[in-house]
């Protein structure tokens, strides 16, 4: 399809977005990352029946956890999107890169519009 | 088992902001059990006071450490090397962990990073109830297994009071959630064992002194020690 996305972006394979521990992604915001967000299968076409579900609680979690200590909640996102779906895949990742950006970098000396996706 | 819930990460920070090494320990027993203070919530708790100290600029370096039980000397042994390299230790045990850390390194200021909850069991994933007091003199023998100590709200200990209503305890509407009268399970029970004549002889008094009336409790066993 030769879609254009970000330059920015890292992608971190998983087999699953239910592999996404809660530590995963504090780590990549301690590691750099100014946001995250993971691009899990649409609800309910989960190849491990919950998976996609249980990284949703997860990101609710870190949202909460990062607000309470003082970092923007959008910094982590989570989106539902098929493989079939790469247009879609594309406008997330300029999505969340622009918002980002508005947001700027969490640690004032690191490069701005770092950001990984899982 | 011993039950705690997570204190507020920002109430964590706002007790250690101002020292510039810190440790976050957690214990692999009963709290981690419950996803309060074991090794998970330990990495996600530094993780998030890390990120939280660099947004702000400031440097404090935050190490993390899981022992094998916080309430057994042998384990807190394994921080004897390195502690002194710390200006503060926070403690994911339970509040007995919180207090053997304290009374084994002295010098160290040591914060809570778990509210120790109750005794109890695992109904199901993330949901966690009270079944004792450690009243140190059970009666489960004579109430069908069921505590009315924990399960009663009032702690009665020959029946119910005129709050239980439909197998409820009063107490449901208070706390905003469905609470089974403990004297009803307890009468539910023994019917079940054709044992209802329990009520009709009147509990022995209770000894209160092997509770908390007897102040701090200790055993001691001859049997046992060295
Ligand atoms: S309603 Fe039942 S559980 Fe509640 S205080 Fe009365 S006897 Fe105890």
């Amino acid at each position: 399809m030769r879609l254009s996305y970000p330059t920015n972006l890292r992608i971190v394979k998983v087999p699953c977005t239910g592999r996404v521990a809660a530590i995963h992604l504090l780590r990549a915001i301690e590691k750099g990352a100014d946001g995250v967000f993971i691009a899990g299968c649409m609800e309910g076409d989960c190849h491990y029946q919950e998976g996609n579900l249980r990284a949703k609680k997860r990101v609710t979690y870190i949202r909460g956890l990062l607000e309470s200590i003082g970092v923007d909640r959008e910094r982590v996102a989570m989106y539902n999107l098929s493989a079939g779906m790469g247009p879609r895949f594309a406008e997330i990742a300029q999505e969340m890169t622009d918002k980002i950006r508005q947001l700027g970098p969490l640690v004032k000396s690191t490069n701005a519009g770092k950001e990984v996706v899982a | 088992m011993i039950m705690a819930k997570p204190k507020k990460a920002e109430e964590i920070i706002s007790r250690v902001k101002d020292f510039s090494r810190v440790l976050v320990a957690g214990c692999k027993g009963c709290v981690a059990i419950c996803e309060a203070g074991g090794q998970k919530e330990v990495e996600v708790l530094a993780s998030a006071m890390r990120i939280h100290f660099s947004q702000i600029g400031k440097r404090i370096e935050i190490d993390e450490v899981s022992l094998s039980r916080q309430c057994d000397k042998e384990y807190l042994q394994e921080l004897a090397d390195s502690i002194d390299s710390y200006d503060a230790v926070i403690s994911l045990a339970c509040g007995a962990g919180v207090q053997f850390l304290t009374e084994m390194y002295g010098e160290k200021p040591v914060f809570p990073g778990v509210d120790t909850c109750f005794i109890g069991v695992t109904e199901e994933q993330g949901v966690w109830s009270e079944r004792c007091q450690a009243c140190g003199n059970c009666m489960l023998g004579e109430t069908g297994g069921i505590c009315p100590i924990t399960r009663c709200s009032k702690r009665m200990l020959n029946g119910p009071c005129g709050g239980s209503e439909n197998g409820k305890c009063e107490i449901s509407l208070l706390v905003g959630r469905d609470v089974a009268c403990g004297w009803h399970l307890i009468y539910e029970r023994l019917k079940k064992l054709g044992e209802l004549e329990r009520f009709r002889r009147p509990s022995e008094d209770k000894d209160w002194t092997a509770s908390r009336d007897g102040g701090p409790r200790q055993i001691i066993r001859k049997d046992v020690r060295p």
